[in-house]
């Protein structure tokens, strides 16, 4: 299979790359990458191929990261654990809510993980005896070097684009495709259309939560806006997933390294060029331009998401074809 | 007793300005069959216009209203018209591809607004923002009486208008089923684009409504849209009888809250009533009223 050789050549290639790639900085964003993969891959397997659109991520990446930190905090025992166990909580939370909104049909799910997200935030928000409230939970990294973060996350991102392959060739991925495609005639051939919700579910739960708690070891310091961020983390998974191409194995990861080089590209106001050029022009206007590309991130997600859905409803991956055809145009 | 009267009255007339915002999210789901997740950013739109026209145009927040509303007729005309009609025609595995491009949209919308206002907090202060007056014994805020009113009134023209109007009825009967309506010779993408305006007219009385009272920065729509779905689940999705209620309902789900629980818990309160009514009622009160 291409495609098969085109992943492995890829998986080489990371595994080689920051002993090629030394600057942390560098080495920093490809942490980022991968963890986004992760994210994105759960999110896809939940959405692009059991049909239900999330909009919770958060809520599962923030359960995982506080559960790490508040190992670490209230237990005093290694924040490590929470990589075991972050996965699980994220799961025990998501049970109760797939069960109360699957059987249910139409926006009630997309609804209902939104307000998850927000009830999750709210409450580390609240529960300052127990979450530290806005203070955050602060953490001593293990690690001073980037590189046991990198193949850790690198091993994670793997794993997760793994479980979805694994998944679409056995049963189960049927099961979820029949329901994406139409539930009624899934439930007619006797699928327990709400069970395999779950256990989709389940699974973007958990490997959102995983890469909520390697966040926390990675970074050593979490607050209710930063994991529980309806922009930064719920809407950043669905463009990830959306950009890459939704229904697609390898769109998210596709879809992550785009989203992170975008978000950097802004957040450092293109990798300091603007600000290089406003000093040689001198002008204020520049100046000024620079410090609102900088804060404008979410405004490029914003105009992004609706040029991706118009342009490429399935993604660069699941358009390659009209992608391709445009560039042979071009050349 | 006389913190229970006091409660239940500010919660009725904050209800009228939330079923006001329920109201134009219902027409938008019972219509086009989504969320409109950029309902309360719309209503940001309204309210900076509001604040614009009050700040340098030196007219009474209620005048504004003429202005306000036909604004964002227009926005909700236009992203309707050129972001949301278009994707009817594109395929895509995912159906929420719609309530994606709300969700887009509201973000464009809130930072734009944050690239022209900055985040600073900005209000209107007008010589009743803080005026009240007595009625045995329990005060009611000039402002938001006046607010309710108006909710009131309009709430009242849009169920004359969607009884008794042709337009109303073409409204009705594609909600109902779009497929037959067209075959009847209803153009049910012009009515679809008409309805998303009128849903965006009605969240900008609201928001025109509240600024007297209330405080506005670019990220204010996120939390309102919040409340929006939350009404509208209540409500049941697409019952306007049931917006109605079920703005009433949140609104003094949150006074009590607010009262009886504490201040920080306001905005839980309608997550918890999302979750309760998914529960208890599926299908919100438009099971009970049937309309």
């Amino acid at each position: 299979m291409k495609s098969n050789r085109v992943a492995l050549a890829a998986l080489l290639g990371l595994i080689a790359l920051p002993l090629v790639v030394r600057e942390p900085y560098f080495q920093h964003l490809m942490i980022m990458v991968l963890l986004w993969v992760t994210i994105g891959t759960g999110w896809n397997l939940l959405a692009g191929y059991t049909g239900q659109v999330s909009f919770g991520a958060a809520a599962f990446f923030g359960v995982g990261a506080y559960t790490a930190g508040l190992l670490s905090f209230h237990l005093g025992v290694s924040a490590w654990w929470g990589l075991a166990l972050g996965g699980v909580v994220a799961v025990l939370v998501g049970f109760p809510f797939g069960w109360i909104a699957f059987p249910l049909r139409g926006a009630y799910f997309a609804l209902g993980s939104l307000a998850l997200g927000e009830v999750m935030r709210q409450l580390a928000t609240i529960w300052e005896s127990f979450t530290q409230g806005m203070m955050g939970v602060l953490i001593m990294p293990t690690f001073l070097s980037k590189l046991p973060y990198y193949y850790i996350a690198l091993a994670l991102a793997a794993g997760s684009v793994l479980v979805v392959r694994l998944v679409l060739g056995s049963r189960l991925g049927y099961y979820f495709i029949s329901i994406r495609e139409d539930q009624d005639a899934a439930m007619s051939i006797g699928i327990n259309t709400t069970k395999y919700k779950m256990i989709s579910l389940s699974l973007h739960a958990f490997l959102t939560g995983t890469a909520g708690a390697l966040y926390m070891n990675y970074m050593g310091f979490i607050d209710p806006h930063v994991v529980f961020s309806l922009h930064d983390i719920s809407i950043m998974a669905i463009l990830v997933g959306i950009v890459g191409g939704v229904g697609t194995v390898y769109g998210p990861a596709v879809g992550a390294f785009i989203m992170v080089a975008l978000q950097e590209v802004f957040r450092s106001a293109g990798f300091g060029a603007l600000e290089a050029l406003s000093k040689a022009i001198g002008g204020g206007f520049m100046a000024g331009l620079t410090k609102y590309v900088s804060q404008a991130h979410v405004l490029a997600f914003g105009i992004l998401v609706v040029v991706v859905i118009m342009v490429l409803p399935n993604g660069l991956v699941g358009d390659w074809r009209k992608v391709s055809r445009l560039f042979k145009r071009a050349s | 007793m006389e913190v229970f009267l006091q409660t239940l009255v500010a919660g009725v007339l904050k209800g009228g300005l939330y079923a006001l915002i329920g109201l134009g999210m219902t027409l938008i789901m019972g219509v086009m069959g989504i969320i409109n997740l950029a309902h309360g950013q719309m209503m940001m739109v309204a309210m900076y216009v509001t604040y614009v026209c009050f700040n340098y145009l030196g007219l009474d927040p209620y005048l504004i209203l003429f202005i306000s509303v036909p604004a964002l007729f227009l926005l909700g005309v236009l992203v309707q018209r050129y972001t949301l009609n278009p994707l009817l025609k594109v395929e895509s595995l995912l159906p929420e591809n719609q309530v994606l491009m709300t969700v887009g949209v509201g973000m464009v919308l809130t930072e734009v607004a944050r690239f022209i206002f900055t985040s600073n907090y900005v209000s209107v202060k007008t010589t009743y923002s803080d005026a009240t007056f007595f009625l045995g014994g329990v005060s009611f805020s000039v402002a938001l009486t006046i607010a309710f009113c108006f909710a009131c009134a309009l709430t009242g023209g849009m169920f004359w208008f969607l009884l008794k109007t042709d337009l109303g009825r073409s409204i009705r009967a594609v909600a109902q089923d779009a497929e037959a309506a067209s075959l009847m010779g209803v153009n049910a993408e012009r009515i679809r684009t008409l309805t998303m305006g009128l849903g965006a007219g009605l969240v900008a009385a609201a928001g025109n409504l509240l600024l007297p009272i209330y405080y506005l920065f670019p990220d204010i729509g996120g939390p309102f849209t919040r409340k929006a779905f939350v009404i509208t689940i209540l409500g049941g999705l697409g019952s306007t009888v049931g917006a109605i209620l079920g703005g009433v309902t949140l609104g003094l789900a949150e006074a009590f809250g607010a009262t009886y629980i504490g201040m920080e818990f306001e905005d839980m309160v309608g997550l918890v009533i999302f979750i309760a009514v998914l529960l208890f009622l599926p299908g919100g009160f438009k099971r009970l009223t049937k309309i």
